[in-house]
């Protein structure tokens, strides 16, 4: 199976997400530059976090524009599983893939650090192999990671199992304090309905080493092979 | 009274006469512009270049010495560090946000440069007392400067320093330092060789940036100058992403002969320095450098401080080669000129010659001046410390929770939690141990970083001063299992036209020599700031030194924080209750005054060797060493990192408080296994060094006795909070 | 030629905690009586349009499709025509 990670100008951790699945997961993966016409070939496709286009006007803004979102859009109908990684999120959020929209963090900073997220959903091709409420040490790094959704949409997306990730505490309560930047009800992962784009704010390639951060975002993209392996999907 | 046109571009009747002299003839308005830029201290280092021939420069392991836009040092296995720190001063006290961004802009192009990826940025920053509004907004402007461009370009930001004191009120100091890697083989220089060669502008089009201060003498400026000028460079760290990537591109394809970026003093820097270093000249055509204004004349062209823009020489016929990898990347690209074999920087405007000057009078001859030096007076006076006025506290525990407080030493997790860190993630030893250390894929090595500098110590004697932040930087790396290679520095000082000051830089760059010399750490590139005082006030002498070690396996990679419960804590030297210049003295009696502490090299140096060697052996488990507070506070330092405690008996003999805060030197705290002792008192039999066992690592808090009284005792979890909300509490 | 001044600001529904930092601001700097602030952006574009009619539903395009993000943002616009 292949991998593909799309490069838009301004990203920067296209090659920490390559490197993970290279070198850590040992999966064929390759770059997509922005103006790719065919993603025929890749089995997944991750958009990675960054800055792309300097996240000017708002993040993920102009790089939905790109002419490589066409080809996502396809590749997102046609089932197959997408992974956005913060910047790489907003991009989906900002193309209308995934419902909601981001606002600065409430303390108007960019923040970086490790913090605690709980799994709400194992029946995604990037949770299928984590536990039910699994609580993972992954790091975020974001100015502008605030999620909003609207009431309504947040009801349907409840409804249909989309909230995969929440911030939490170390033990797993999902607390005002545990929430790094106001994003509501401490969201910091969904899917769509369908159930094959994933946006989340943390870096799981950030923790995939002991020397780096720990190793527990390796789960989320083995869950991702797994998946294309035909391995079982939870729930 | 009118200027002399020559007064108004800063240089004297002398240099004025050296340069009719130099060039046969008077030099036109154009020509005298652009020797006013370049001989400006800025560019020239006029008045500092025969005090820093004083550094060491050179050894086996240095590719690049200072000379070129960054230094080179090799770290085996065909790969080498590129290194540079420079100060970014006077910008940033007017527009922090924008000064201390650009400063990183700056910076992180002079690693590019010369054909390294950066892989880490670190930061020095000076301020004022934290408490004061001015500061807060110097402050949080500054570091969100640095967070905004560092995070943009994605490059992380793994180390530096904060420290506050009265004398950088007016004068703040914004230091900004990047290291990159390459290949031995990948080395670019900023030369400019072979006669029709392209010299091709790239990178972001040119405004009229950072001139909103220069005067222009003898000079026809039109209505749209005088209005549009920026006295700020606003950068664009998108751009220069975009710039880094497109120049990495092209470095592969071996056409590029050359390569300089545009800096201080823009294009008229960058042509003449790389026409001079390469023996030839230049003939440039600035109607052909794209602009993002209109009515730009040409001095305007060739002083602009426009951010974002590289100077490439290319070889003749492969300029398409150039442009298309640009266009990818949506930059411009240009070919403005050629270079020549005549030595001359010569400049058109289209068709006509506007100016034309021997490149090498431009980048190299400027005069030399040895600037007059005196020991200024108030050394003597602030050298006087009388000991028996000290009282010694009686709440020993409350001084120690004022020292983690003091904004010098408390945690500074407010500023780095904005900066991406990670981004790379190759970041194995992220802020807040003693040194950065930073893994190198498809290797078993790492590299760590710091940068370190007392300037309290330098107000007192800059020679010891000096010396000491050479000494700390290495500690450091050595604390984090790295051997320590070479050396970048950033002078900062007040008005070299003051003997007294001048004084203080002599004297200050022959302590760092010293100590590079028994470290072994030759200065390899560095930036000289002057002029940093308002008024009558200079800042502290402030010699920041930045220094990368190599870590030769990365499970040598060693950290501050106690480990676990049971292991020894070791001090290896000697503890010598020293007050003068401490953290102690100045935030609970009110005085900076006293002796630096003594450093002694040769100790410095087998502290060092014996530390290593023991780290390389798998013998310590945690390193950390003794600065500002003494060893009470390198002690409670570990117990927070490790979030363990600390039991530790301590000989008294004399005062207890300078046994427990005073910060005498070549310090260093371990941690072995029990069964590693014996281990370590033979490494310290070999190395000559006195080693003493002091305590535990156990429990909840840490306990220090003195003669067997009671001197500190404080739970772990208090002292953290203390620790770590000092600043926050202040800028929220 | 026509020169089109976009204003965005976030939906009233949405907090805006920049628009709260000026407010406190400006009280203590002793501005008495403000009462709200609220901070958006300003976007100018100048159109080579034929007429204002086509340069309003333009504008509006652009609006809807990139300038504000609709989920959490309003926009208004002021058209004007100008000497080329």
């Amino acid at each position: 199976m292949k991998f593909g990670v799309v490069v838009f100008p301004g990203s920067n951790c296209d090659i920490d997400c390559y490197n993970a699945l290279r070198d850590v997961l040992d999966q064929d993966t390759e770059y997509i530059w922005h103006r790719t016409k065919n993603l025929g070939s890749y089995d997944c496709i991750v958009l990675p976090g960054g800055f792309s286009y300097g996240s000017y006007l708002r993040g993920g803004a102009i790089a939905k524009v790109s002419p490589v979102m066409d080809r996502v859009v396809e590749f997102v109908e046609s089932g197959k599983p997408v992974i956005g990684i913060s910047n790489g999120f907003q991009v989906l959020v900002e193309s209308g893939i995934l419902p909601g929209a981001f606002l600065r963090n409430n303390n108007m900073k960019f923040i970086c650090e490790n913090v605690y997220i709980r799994t709400e959903s194992i029946s995604t091709p990037f949770t299928n192999l984590c536990g039910k409420g699994q609580i993972l040490r992954i790091p975020i790094a974001h100015g502008d990671g605030n999620y909003y959704v609207g009431d309504e949409t947040l009801k349907r997306m409840e409804e249909n199992n989309q909230i995969v990730f929440r911030y939490c505490a170390r033990d797993g309560e999902v607390t005002d304090a545990s929430n790094p930047d106001g994003s509501l009800q401490n969201i910091a992962g969904v899917c769509n309905r369908e159930g094959n784009v994933l946006g989340m704010m943390p870096h799981p390639e950030r923790c995939m080493e002991e020397i780096l951060e720990g190793r527990d975002g390796a789960v989320i993209f083995k869950s991702i092979i797994n998946y294309l392996k035909g391995g079982a999907v939870n729930g | 009274m009118d200027k002399k046109p020559y007064e108004r571009v800063g240089l004297t009747f002398e240099e004025y006469e050296r340069i009719v002299k130099m060039l046969g003839r008077e030099p036109n308005g154009l020509e005298l512009n652009l020797y006013g830029v370049m001989w400006s201290e800025h560019c020239s280092y006029k008045n500092s270049k025969q005090v820093l021939r004083v550094f060491p420069t050179s050894g086996d392991r240095v590719l690049q010495g200072p000379g070129e836009n960054a230094g080179i040092v090799d770290i085996g296995d065909g790969l080498a560090v590129v290194m540079k720190i420079e100060s970014h001063n006077h910008p940033s006290a007017v527009e922090p946000y924008q000064g201390a961004a650009t400063g990183a802009g700056g910076i992180i192009r002079d690693i590019f440069t010369m054909g390294a990826r950066p892989v880490a940025l670190l930061n020095s920053l000076r301020f004022g007392e934290l408490e004061s509004d001015r500061t807060k907004y110097l402050f949080e402007n500054a570091v969100a400067g640095i967070g905004g461009y560092g995070n943009c370009i994605g490059i992380p930001t793994v180390g530096g320093e904060v420290y506050f004191n009265d004398c950088y009120r007016g004068n703040p100091l914004v230091n900004a330092m990047c290291v990159g890697i390459i290949r031995h083989g990948d080395i670019k220089r900023g030369t400019a060789s072979g006669a029709g060669n392209a010299v091709m502008i790239v990178g972001a089009s040119t405004g009229r940036d950072g001139m909103g201060g220069a005067s222009f003498a003898s000079v026809e400026l039109n209505k749209e100058s005088q209005e549009k000028r920026s006295p700020m460079q606003v950068g664009d760290p998108f751009l220069e992403k975009l710039l880094l990537e497109a120049c990495l591109e092209l470095f592969e394809t071996g056409c590029v002969v050359g390569v300089q970026d545009l800096g201080a003093a823009g294009l008229t820097s960058a042509s003449s320095e790389t026409a001079s270093r390469g023996g030839s000249g230049m003939d440039i055509d600035v109607s052909l450098v794209p602009r993002r204004e209109t009515g730009m004349v040409p001095v305007e062209v060739m002083i602009s401080e426009s951010q974002e823009r590289m100077l490439v020489i290319v070889e003749k016929g492969r300029e398409e080669e150039v442009t298309g990898i640009f266009k990818k990347w949506g930059l411009n690209s240009s070919v403005i000129g050629r270079v020549t074999d005549d030595g001359m920087l010569t400049i058109r405007d289209g068709d006509e010659v506007v100016g034309s000057v021997p490149a090498k009078s431009l980048a190299e001859d400027a005069p030399i001046y040895y600037r007059e030096y005196k020991e200024p007076s108030y050394l003597k006076q602030v050298g006087v410390l009388d000991e028996r006025g000290l009282e010694v506290p009686d709440d020993l525990n409350g001084v120690l929770v004022s020292l983690l407080k003091s904004p010098n030493i408390a945690s500074k997790e407010w500023a780095y939690r904005q900066f991406d860190y990670m981004v790379r993630t190759c970041t194995a030893v992220t802020p807040g141990s003693d040194a950065a250390v930073v893994r190198i894929r498809g290797t078993n090595k790492a590299i760590a970083l710091t940068a370190d500098c007392n300037s309290r110590y330098c107000y007192l004697d800059p020679a010891t001063g000096g010396a000491i932040a050479v000494a700390e930087a290495a500690r450091n790396l050595v604390c984090s299992g790295a051997q320590p290679l070479a050396a970048t520095d950033c002078l900062n000082f007040g008005n070299p036209e003051k003997p007294g000051v001048f004084w203080q830089f002599r004297q200050a760059v022959s302590g760092m020599s010293e100590a590079c010399r028994a470290l072994d750490t030759p200065v390899i590139s560095g930036n000289v700031s002057f002029y940093n005082e308002t008024d009558t006030d200079a800042v502290f002498p402030t010699p920041v030194v930045g220094m990368v070690g190599v870590v030769e396996d990365i499970s040598h990679i060693t950290t501050q924080g106690f480990k676990e419960e049971g292991d020894v804590i070791v001090l290896l030297g000697e503890n010598t209750q020293e007050a003068g210049g401490s953290e102690y003295l100045k935030v609970v009696h009110g005085l900076e005054r006293g002796s630096a502490p003594k450093l002694d090299l040769d100790r410095e140096k087998r502290v060092q060797g014996c530390c290593l060697e023991l780290i390389r052996g798998g013998t310590v488990k945690s390193a950390h060493d003794c600065s500002e507070g003494g060893i009470a506070v390198a002690l409670a330092e570990s117990c927070i990192s490790g979030e363990i405690g600390a039991k530790v008996e301590l000989e008294g003999c004399g005062r207890e408080d300078l046994l427990l805060f005073g910060e005498g030197q070549s310090r260093i705290v371990i941690t072995v296994r029990q069964s590693d002792l014996e281990r370590v008192k033979d490494a310290a039999s070999r190395f000559g060094i006195p080693v003493t066992v002091l305590g535990r690592v156990r429990g909840k808090e840490l306990i220090i006795d003195i003669a067997g009284q009671r001197g500190i005792q404080m739970a772990v979890k208090d002292m953290e909070t203390d620790w770590r909300e000092a600043i926050e509490c202040i800028m929220e | 030629m026509f020169y089109a001044k976009v204003y965005i600001t976030l939906k009233k529904s949405i907090a805006d905690p920049q628009g709260n930092a000026i407010k406190e601001a400006l009280l203590s700097m002793e501005y008495d009586g403000v009462k709200d602030v609220r901070m958006g952006k300003l976007i100018e574009i100048k159109l080579a349009d034929k007429s204002s009619k086509e340069a309003e539903k333009r504008v509006r395009d652009m609006c809807d499709t990139l300038l504000a993000n609709t989920v959490i943002e309003d926009y208004t616009y002021d058209i004007l025509e100008v000497q080329p």
